[in-house]
């Protein structure tokens, strides 16, 4: 059964993803628009389709699977399914980071990469932050500093924010904040790519450390794993996803914290083979939220994190709940 | 040749100069009050913590081996194991290959038999008893395969039958031609089934060899600060709190 996870996540992806390209409020023909658009034809389907439809598309499978993939190590690595990135501040973090450079208007010839690499720095030392001042991976520790870090960041963001020096300079940084896939180019993708690429290929190497820790970090470090070195791997590997993936679409909040719980049955609860599934299972809820954004009825668009936590939080109640009963 | 030879070792505060051997086949039983060091003892035997002196797993200086081949040749069982997540009991047993980086069947299966877990295959780890679940920690450690089995405290919290269970099969992997350290509290199951035994007291050795050599009232009695009766002539040996 935990063998077909992988494969039947794979399929339900790229459907959603096929279904994501013919959603819109113009009709086109999909693969002719996407054929004219690889030709480098420019008619009214190939700019719809290359322009519009596909980073959009590709733009909310990174962005889901960096965020579904750095729960499931974060929690992995913290022993704690509540683990999520914005509830330990490394997503919090990173809109620090990126909303200063947004806001000084450092580096703007560099393009959206110093933003990414400010979201990067800031998920970093939030969560460099989080670990130092929990001191150990004790939960009730790691959400404790979790929030404090959190507060900081957001108290933080919040003084960026009063100090914007304009209302529309504001409004730019709210919006772009809640969170959103769309109007975003392919070159988007150029830092989003390599940041996806080597933060999973980091904490992918560590998946052993992940599996050891499961029986505390004695047991881990007994067992030859190198558990300081790894869980820094592990965190910088966190850190580079959930930075560029705030940096590019800002805050989708709740998935990182329920992907890797709806998949963590599904592969008999071990937290080294979570780690695709949860890649998989995030791009393709991050893809279908973001259909459902532009299905909703036209006027003023529904920002894409809203909606995730809009349907995240009532799923969180609902754990909540069901793991209340057991000690009741 | 010594399986683990120890010489003067030390950890700051802990314990210090501790020297001893250990000949593969055999049980080695570390015994002393709360604190005495047996738990730092294990640790830095395992290598997992830092320590002065020389520790010489077959004739080859511990700090000189690398990690991964240390815990293919040295396996711990901690005192207190929890699994964080709701893992199955094959999963558990299964994570004792890591330091082999295989999932070798025979060795896992071996393993379960050994701790008499075999029927708990397909359970989940955090619905079992403390006796079962102790059991499959012992497995865990026992699917490494390890020369030298440190494990620390492993009865604590089990009744007589899975006490007596536990400790026959330590025995058993010690006499198929690997060594154990043990850790334990109870020293009339210490007497029983050691074959040298180590009295740890402040960070020290106070005494070692044979359990009647250890196991006087006399030692007992200053060490543990209460009067103790000795009765080594009963089988199995009785050792009690006057």
């Amino acid at each position: 059964m935990s063998r077909l996870i992988t494969p039947g996540l794979i399929l339900c992806l790229l459907a959603v993803m096929l279904i994501s390209l013919h959603v819109g409020s113009a009709q086109v023909e999909v693969f002719t628009g996407l054929y004219d658009w690889l030709q480098g034809t420019s008619n009214r389907a190939a700019i719809i389709i290359g322009d519009i439809r596909l980073p959009r598309t590709l733009l909310a499978v990174a962005v889901g699977a960096a965020l579904g993939m750095s729960g499931a190590a974060l929690q992995g690595l913290l022993r704690n399914p509540l683990a999520d990135p914005s509830l330990v501040g490394a997503s919090q973090g990173a809109a620090l980071g990126a909303a200063t450079i947004f806001y000084f208007g450092l580096f703007s010839s560099s393009g959206g990469l110093a933003t990414a690499f400010a979201g990067l720095l800031g998920a970093g030392i939030a969560l460099l932050l989080m670990l130092g001042l929990a001191g150990s991976a004790r939960p009730s520790l790691v959400i404790m500093a979790g929030l404090a870090i959190s507060t900081l960041t957001s108290a933080a963001l919040a003084m960026v924010l009063n100090f914007a020096p304009n209302p529309y300079a504001m409004q730019e940084l709210v919006f772009w904040l809640l969170g959103s896939v769309a109007d975003r180019g392919l070159d988007s993708l150029t830092i989003l790519l390599p940041a996806l690429i080597i933060g999973a290929a980091l904490i992918w190497q560590q998946r052993r450390l992940l599996a050891g820790l499961s029986l505390g970090e004695q047991v881990a470090e007994s067992m030859g794993l190198a558990v300081g070195k790894g869980s820094r791997i592990i965190v910088l590997g966190a850190a580079l996803l959930v930075g560029s993936a705030v940096s590019v679409a800002g805050n989708i909040g709740f998935v990182g914290l329920l992907v890797p719980h709806l998949m963590r049955p599904l592969v008999g609860h071990r937290p080294d083979r979570l780690l695709i599934p949860s890649a998989l299972a995030g791009a393709f809820l991050v893809c279908l939220a973001d259909i459902a954004v532009r299905m909703l009825p036209p006027g003023r668009e529904l920002k894409l994190g809203v909606l995730t936590s809009l349907i995240g939080a009532p799923v969180f109640i609902w754990l909540v709940w069901r793991d209340r009963k057991r000690w009741l | 040749m010594a399986l683990i030879e120890v010489r003067n070792l030390h950890v700051e505060n802990r314990i210090a100069d501790i020297s001893f051997a250990l000949e593969q086949g055999e049980i080695l039983g570390l015994i002393g009050p709360n604190g005495s060091g047996k738990s730092t003892l294990l640790n830095s035997l395992a290598g997992i913590t830092e320590a002065q002196g020389e520790i010489i797993l077959d004739e080859q200086l511990l700090k000189d081996i690398p990690p991964r081949i240390r815990a293919q040749r040295i396996g711990l069982l901690p005192q207190a194991t929890q699994s964080a997540w709701s893992l199955s009991v094959d999963d558990v047993v299964a994570l004792g290959r890591l330091p082999w980086n295989d999932n070798d069947m025979a060795a896992i299966r071996l393993a379960m038999e050994q701790a008499g877990v075999s029927d708990l295959s397909g359970r989940k780890i955090d619905q079992l008893s403390g006796g079962e679940r102790a059991r499959v920690w012992l497995a865990r450690v026992l699917a490494g395969q390890p020369r030298l089995l440190l494990v620390d405290e492993p009865i604590a919290s089990l009744d007589l039958h899975y006490q007596c269970t536990v400790m026959d099969v330590l025995r058993a992997y010690a006499h198929q031609g690997h060594g154990v350290i043990i850790a334990i509290h109870d020293l009339s199951l210490a007497a029983r089934y050691c074959d040298s035994l180590c009295l740890l007291h402040q960070g020290r050795i106070q005494s070692q060899g044979s359990a009647s050599a250890v196991l006087t009232e006399a030692t007992l009695s200053t060490v543990f600060d209460i009067a103790i009766h000795v009765d080594m002539q009963s089988d199995p040996p009785i050792i009690l709190p006057k």
